[in-house]
């Protein structure tokens, strides 16, 4: 422990001076009343372009995706660099569809993605599901947040050999988030983002500048990776794509994108910015991000020119790959500096882990407690609601962790990827069309849930020796196809989902089905800072919704 | 390419637009697996598979950055008839 001693001052230090920040930062653009669900849990929609970068740059590329996309390219080679055309397709896909989303929610004072459904479609049932799919896909999402801290802490060997001793640095530094959080909202993440991000992106630099100078240039860096996938057995490796591996790779990288911004922390994000302007022109300025990733992937391979040996995993024999980056570090660098590398890690795993816990509280308030448990909530007691339900989000994350073996969080959260995906077509295309029948989006949901869970399932590795939810990696041959070649789960199960959205669709209109009420109007989508907002009224009666 | 909407005031709003088009490139051309799944030509060590794919992030930053401009709507609708200083309106922050 002793030889670590200078980056645990370091990486405390920096990580006390962040909680610090948290706590003030109820204090930063303060509101006049913070008992409200837009200013605890939408930092008082009000966010401008860099507030908004920071906010949705350290939302969306979290510390986990820092972690583990090196360490699957460490581990795989290019297969992980799905990472890069994933963040390239996804703003121009979502570039006209945000601003829409944007403006129907400042108009009708939407929190969260279901109250959006619950609005268009006039069914509750169907906005239930979307939240509950939410929240089921966020849960894991933040426990990955406590794997991204710990890969950091086991490094400096912080982490003992005892239940307790193991998790006890995790636990504190959860608790001090929870309770900074529980205080200033989305105001603290979107305050903290800022140092996290300047860290991050210095580290970021110095390590691509500093490192291929060091082990001999690019050049030679790719020619070691290169030499290990020859050299190993794995069919699926190498530095560029084999025939069986292109499939899964562009489909991966597009329902990858596609499911992002249906994630609640995403949404959250995004409304909490002040106009249609901030978010247009964040879509052309977070590719920055997107950029440093691609360069975070290539640590993987500097990793491997380095000689680095991943750390031994919780179970005898395994080995931890997330710890790959970490050890980088702290072999190749001044300790000071691996200590402020770690503490980017680990503040970086603070940020979304908050305001996912945010989202996922909105969603529970607006969508599970005003919807069925108390319709008369006011706007203070939603707002402590969801406080208390943040602090719940993350003691379940912390539990995840403690008693559960984190290969169940990864795989909980390569499975919520898959789901989240499954509410496309009620959020994404509702936003476009109100065509397809709230009924008929329930049947496609379910059947898209139903055939994406038994593909997980379905799906060994080889590696782990696991007979299922081995990965997304679908064989064709399981459908019947005479072939050795994959696809990504969700992009298959979607495509199902829309396909039983349509069909029933036709098939309740041709029954004259009752369709529910559509509260909003053609012009709500355009809707702009400045336009007046339906305060707050419920513009379906209560009396319209019906039992779908 | 006009929007079939006729609400009421202020004119029916639309975010169409031809310039959206342009969007397509920076979706499309990340999936043209055989364009870039080589090793040579490498750049500076690279090898095409990385190099080419992180240039797609440039051509995704200067699309959405043209698209932006090119429909950037004036700070207040068009028929409240603003003085020209009004797209100048949309760079400031806070």
């Amino acid at each position: 422990m002793s030889d670590h001693i200078t980056e645990i001052i370091v990486f405390a230090v920096l990580f006390l001076l962040v909680s610090g920040m948290g706590f003030v930062a109820a204090r930063w653009r303060a509101p006049k009343d913070m008992a409200h669900l837009d200013e605890w849990g939408l930092g008082g929609r009000s966010f401008g372009g860099w507030i908004t970068w920071f906010l949705i740059g350290g939302d969306l590329y979290t510390a986990y995706t820092f972690v583990a996309v090196p360490a699957l390219i460490f581990g795989a080679g290019a297969a992980g660099f799905f990472a890069v055309p994933y963040t390239v397709v996804i703003y121009p896909m979502f570039f006209l569809v945000l601003i829409r989303l944007w403006s129907v929610s400042h108009r009708h004072g939407f929190v969260t993605p279901a109250d959006f459904v619950r609005t268009r479609f006039g069914s509750p049932t169907l906005a239930l599901l979307v939240a509950i799919t939410g929240i089921v896909a966020t849960m894991p999402y933040i426990a990955l947040q406590l794997i991204g801290i710990e890969s950091v802490l086991k490094t400096m060997g912080v982490t003992g050999d005892s239940m307790i001793a193991r998790h006890l640095p995790i636990i504190i530094a959860f608790a001090i988030l929870a309770a900074y959080t529980y205080q200033s909202g989305l105001r603290a993440p979107a305050l903290i983002a800022f140092v996290k991000d300047t860290l991050i992106y210095i580290v970021i630099i110095v390590a691509v500048l500093y490192l291929p100078y060091k082990l001999g240039g690019w050049g030679s860096i790719f020619d070691a990776a290169d030499k290990k996938f020859q050299a190993s057995a794995a069919p699926g490796d190498g530095i560029i794509l084999n025939a069986n591996n292109q499939v899964q790779y562009i489909t991966l990288a597009v329902g990858s994108a596609l499911a992002l911004f249906l994630y609640p922390h995403s949404i959250t994000g995004i409304l909490a910015s002040k106009n249609r302007n901030v978010i247009k022109r964040n879509m052309s300025a977070l590719p920055a991000y997107s950029l440093l990733l691609g360069l975070i992937a290539l640590l993987g391979y500097m990793a491997i020119s380095a000689g680095v040996k991943p750390l031994p995993g919780t179970k005898v024999g395994s080995l931890d790959s997330n710890t790959v980056v970490p050890l980088l570090f702290d072999q190749q660098f001044p300790s000071w500096f691996a200590g402020v590398a770690f503490a980017a890690i680990g503040i970086g795993a603070l940020v979304p882990a908050a305001i996912m816990s945010i989202a996922a509280a909105n969603l529970f308030t607006r969508n599970i407690y005003k919807e069925y448990i108390k319709p008369d909530a006011t706007n203070a007691q939603e707002a402590s609601v969801s406080k208390i339900a943040s602090l719940v989000v993350k003691l379940g994350a912390v539990a995840f962790i403690v008693f559960l073996d984190p290969q169940f969080s990864i795989d909980l959260q390569l499975i919520g990827g898959v789901v989240i995906l499954q509410t496309g077509p009620a959020v994404a295309l509702g936003l476009y069309t109100r065509w397809m029948h709230r009924g008929a989006l329930i049947a496609g949901w379910a059947a898209g849930m139903a055939l994406a869970l038994w593909m997980l399932w379905d799906i060994p590795n080889a590696a782990t020796k696991r007979a299922h939810f081995g990965g997304s990696a679908f064989p064709l041959k399981d459908f019947g196809f005479d072939t050795p070649k994959t696809i990504y789960v969700g992009f298959v199960a979607v495509a199902v989902n829309l396909l039983v959205a349509v069909i029933v669709t036709v098939i309740l209109r041709a029954a004259k089905t009752p369709d529910g009420i559509d509260g909003t109007t053609p012009d709500d989508y355009f809707a702009d800072e400045g336009d007046a907002r339906l305060e707050k009224s419920r513009v379906t009666p209560a009396a319209v919704t019906s039992s779908t | 390419m006009a929007e079939p909407v006729a609400t009421p005031p202020p004119a029916a709003r639309t975010d169409r637009s031809p310039w959206n088009w342009l969007l397509v490139i920076p979706i499309v051309l990340p999936l043209l697996v055989p364009i870039y799944n080589h090793v040579a030509p490498r750049l500076n060590g690279f090898p095409l598979f990385y190099w080419l794919q992180l240039a797609f992030i440039f051509v995704g930053v200067a699309t959405t950055t043209l698209v932006y401009r090119m429909t950037a709507r004036p700070a207040t609708p068009v028929d409240s008839a603003a003085p020209a200083a009004a797209p100048a309106a949309e760079d400031s922050d806070e």
